[in-house]
């Protein structure tokens, strides 16, 4: 089963969410895959061992100037401006083409070809618990993240259970990393800014038909607008993370809640206990696996 | 010879737009005559980006020598470098006063991009 912890926006306690649940589940079949490209950081926690790199590129064009006869047609089937014509000359922008291969199929002269460029890697390794840790790394400056996220998505086992950290926000790369999820865990911070990012991850997530819970970090005692709006949305909040200094300092070291604090232990093990009942109990109605 | 000033408005009074890929208008002036002509700065809107290639690309097409604007970013450079136009940047003033300015030697051509690819 596919769990994606998702924020409307950064910041919220996203990958403290993701890493401290993995360590709570006493299965040997637990993966996480940190799709928040632009800024991976579960492996700090998780300390992958024997870990294994691997470069992802896309195909992006390359134009043969001695067949090309400057016809226009690849400009003019490109939405991105990406090859584009110029003083009798053909130029690419590799770093805003989508890889479409439009100019491809349409270059009458067969002039258009296949050329790469590196987006960034994808990592991989198991910590000494037995945590297998895959995670992307968008190149310094690279701005197309969709592509690198469904390569990390696309490791995923659906057989066990796989842990996905989304990027941020209600973007596309968020969207990508949510899209054929069983389920989503949103987590928000009971502010009313957080409340605004987390009715739009909602509404997403409606559109993508993936079950969603909240679970709310850094709350404070008195039940409030975070409760209000679930109740609403008849949305479940299935864990509520008190805010903590110590909480807090020891997230800064790169240790895990879990470990250092049995009170967080035992709120992780009842997420994770609540999922897995939610997640059976669909399974059985026969809703998961669309 | 002629040069394109990025523009807020259609004369040789209005205020030097700083925006290359999204200026208003390109105003082509002949440098010795003060002759102009204006030249709106069309997009294509219904591209979701690429405003400084297709205005690179416009004032390709105008013949130009030199560009005089306030910012211009990397992309945009480099179709009017492959168009063999050379770009001055950082520049304000109106219109008639850059291109004084220009006359009177006191600009030098950038040798690159001066802001990053969103600034268009
Ligand atoms: S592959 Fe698609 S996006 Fe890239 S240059 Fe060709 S037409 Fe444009
Ligand atoms: S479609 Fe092919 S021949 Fe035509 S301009 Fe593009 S590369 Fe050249």
């Amino acid at each position: 089963m596919i769990i994606t912890i998702a924020s409307g926006k950064g910041g919220t306690g996203k990958t403290t969410v993701t890493v401290n649940l993995a360590a709570s589940i006493n299965r040997d079949d637990v993966t996480v895959f940190d799709c928040d490209v632009e800024e991976p950081n579960s492996h700090i926690f998780i300390k992958p061992e024997n870990i294994s790199s691997e470069p992802i590129s896309v195909m992006v064009p390359k134009v043969d100037t001695q067949r090309c006869t400057l016809c226009g047609a690849c400009e003019e089937i490109c939405q991105f401006s990406a090859i584009t014509l110029v003083a009798k000359r053909i130029m690419t922008f590799p770093e805003m083409c989508h890889s479409c291969r439009g100019c491809e199929m349409v270059c009458p002269e067969d002039a258009v070809k296949e050329d790469s460029r590196v987006l960034g890697s994808v990592h991989q390794g198991k910590n000494a618990r037995g945590i297998d840790l895959t995670w992307g790394e968008l190149r310094v400056g690279e701005a197309m993240s969709p592509p690198l996220i469904s390569q990390v998505k696309d490791r995923i086992n659906p057989g066990g259970i796989a842990l996905v950290d989304a990027p941020p926000g209600t973007s596309c790369p968020a969207i990508e990393a949510l899209r054929s999820s069983d389920y989503a865990l949103l987590v928000a911070e009971p502010t009313p800014f957080g409340l605004n990012d987390l009715a739009l991850t909602v509404e997403a997530l409606k559109k993508l038909k993936v079950p969603t819970g909240i679970v709310i970090n850094r709350a404070d005692d008195a039940p409030g607008i975070v409760e209000e709006y679930a109740k609403k949305e008849g949305i479940e909040i299935l864990q509520r993370f008190p805010f903590s200094r110590e909480a807090a300092s020891i997230c800064s070291r790169g240790k895990l809640l879990v470990n250092e604090m049995p009170e967080m232990k035992a709120l992780f093990q009842q997420l994770f206990n609540r999922l897995n009942q939610l997640l059976t109990e669909s399974k059985e109605a026969g809703e998961v696996g669309k | 010879m002629k040069v394109v000033v990025t523009s807020s408005g259609k004369d040789l009074d209005a205020d030097l737009d700083p925006r290359f890929g999204r200026a208003k208008y390109f105003i082509v002036v002949d440098t010795k005559s003060m002759d102009f002509e204006v030249k709106e700065n069309t997009q294509n809107l219904n591209l979701p980006q690429g405003a400084g290639i297709q205005a690179g690309k416009t004032v390709a097409e105008t013949g130009v020598e030199a560009v005089l604007t306030g910012n211009c970013g990397p992309k945009a450079f480099q179709v009017l470098e492959t168009a063999g136009i050379h770009v001055i940047t950082g520049i304000q003033g109106t219109v008639k006063g850059v291109v004084e300015k220009f006359n009177a030697g006191e600009l030098s051509y950038a040798g690159g991009p001066n802001v990053e690819g969103h600034w268009v």
